[in-house]
């Protein structure tokens, strides 16, 4: 009897749930979502990869080559935090499902002192599928 | 004759959000003797201290936990802090308190709904489940995830408060508690509910104490036994008191979770308004050396933590003690003697975390 209240207004209003997938919330601005790092400026200094609790991101300073796990991230953003350049961003979008798992690996200007040849490689993004 | 029984219960059990396996001795419908068998959700954390840094292990203790992620990490760093020597700055104690209470109170919300669903009220499940909701947007926009907040790190929090998210957090405080209060006399005044719980489980007064039980066990016991009197954090600032009950059974151990919810809230409120300034963080002398302990209040009862560092940025040991791990004796004394359909109500009364006591 005590709950009569509750369910004439369950009744009457609205559901709490949402018709996932077809209608979706959108994050809040501050989620820690996915990771993106923006390679042009990048210097390769491998603080997020000392960081990372899970080891999801190893980076080759020579090559030129930063390489991130989504799959083994935690997203904890303590590489985000801490990047000196501020490339790494952690955007406002859920991480979606996957049926195949993936690396990201980009590639962009090696922290080589103005080497000969100035052959730095144009950035570029490769998605692996393993 | 007496003829017994052996009937196993869990780990997979419709009223077990975790794996918990236990052997009743029954004879008819009374269970005589209850033996526990633990181990399904064994991860080894503790031993990852020695290939993960001080600082990367606060991802790894909140890990321990899936409900209180926040208060573990929290425990995890005043145990650090103290071997530093240092102190986190006061904003950072009162931010520290603010996520803890509001995971105390979402775990609360969730332990409510599923001792309603124990005892078959499906209904006020699902009302309390919605009202949690609230607690894990707050959570969401304020520390940028539902559950692992990762908000804490050695030397004091990561995020910060302003003062929009102060009067949103507010105005959802309102929700929850409006919500909780409309639940209260059809969790503690109905006549159903109170057949299923009263006198159901008892533990004395006694026992709690020469069993060891903690938390919300042993105060629904008669005790006034909270880590948080202690005042560690910002909880020697504030108006904290803590919630006793006397009966000893599950409809004890039901109301001190549900006032305490409520108190949680005012905590929270409080918290929010008397929010100090100062700096986030203090920087740190160098590496942790020596040991130390800690404990904090846990939803579930105290949390100890034992950690020895010897100078280098890996730590030597580390020990955790969890609340689930302390009540599972005072558990198996109030099994025998109940019907086996009180099992899951009894059960669930301490609010068992497998996953917290197997790490």
């Amino acid at each position: 009897m005590y709950m009569l209240k509750n369910v004439l207004g369950n009744l009457s209003g609205k559901p709490a749930t949402r018709l996932y997938p077809l209608e979706e919330r959108e994050p809040f601005p501050a989620y820690r979502g996915r990771i993106h790092n923006n390679v042009e400026e990048c210097i390769f200094c491998s603080s997020c990869a000392r960081l990372c609790p899970a080891g999801a991101i190893t980076v080759d300073a020579k090559a030129g080559r930063w390489n991130y796990d989504p799959f083994l991230c935690v997203y904890c953003a303590a590489c985000v935090e801490k990047c000196p350049t501020k490339c790494l961003k952690q955007e406002c979008t859920h991480r979606t499902a996957s049926v195949v798992k993936f690396q990201v690996t980009k590639t962009g200007t090696p922290r080589v002192k103005k080497s000969k040849g100035e052959s730095a490689a144009k950035p570029e993004t490769v998605q692996k599928a393993e | 004759m007496n003829r017994s029984t052996v009937i196993p219960f869990g780990p997979q059990h419709p009223v077990l959000p975790e794996p918990l396996h236990i052997k009743f001795v029954v004879e008819d419908e009374t269970v005589v003797q209850a033996v526990p068998q633990l181990g399904f959700v064994h991860r080894g954390l503790e031993s990852l201290v020695r290939t993960k840094d001080f600082n990367q292990m606060v991802f790894v203790v909140e890990r321990i936990c899936g409900i209180c992620s926040c208060i573990h990490a929290n425990c995890y760093c005043n145990a650090i802090e103290d071997m530093l020597g240092v102190t986190a700055p006061p904003r950072a104690q009162f931010l520290r308190v603010i996520w803890s209470e509001l995971h105390r109170i979402h775990s609360h919300l969730l332990w409510l709904g599923l001792f309603a669903d124990a005892f078959g009220f499906e209904s006020v499940f699902h009302q309390f489940w919605r009202i949690r909701e609230h607690v894990m947007d707050i959570c969401e926009a304020t520390a940028g995830n539902r559950v692992i907040l990762s908000i804490n790190v050695v030397g004091g929090v990561r995020r910060d408060l302003n003062l929009d998210q102060i009067n949103w957090m507010l105005g959802e405080l309102d929700k929850i508690e409006n919500g909780m209060r409309e639940l209260t006399r059809t969790m503690l005044d109905d006549y159903t509910v109170q057949e299923r719980t009263r006198g159901i489980g008892v533990l004395s007064k006694d026992d709690a104490r020469l069993l060891g039980a903690v938390g919300p066990t042993l105060r629904g016991s008669g005790w006034e036994c909270d880590e948080r009197m202690h005042g560690y954090a910002a909880y020697k600032e504030l108006n904290f008191v803590p919630v006793v009950e006397h009966d000893g059974d599950c409809y004890a151990r039901c109301k001190v979770r549900f006032n305490e919810t409520l108190h949680a809230i005012e905590l929270v409120r409080e918290a929010l308004n008397r929010l100090p300034e100062s700096e986030l963080t203090v920087k740190l002398p160098g590496n942790p050396d020596g040991e130390s302990v800690f404990r904090v209040e846990q939803p579930r009862g105290e949390l100890f933590y034992y950690v020895r560092a010897n100078g280098s940025k890996m730590l030597e040991r580390m020990r955790v003690r969890t609340p689930t791990f302390a009540n599972i004796p005072p558990l198996l004394a109030m099994l025998p003697g109940c019907k086996l359909p009180d099992v899951p109500v009894i059960v669930l009364s301490i609010d068992p975390c497998i996953s917290c006591t197997e790490r």
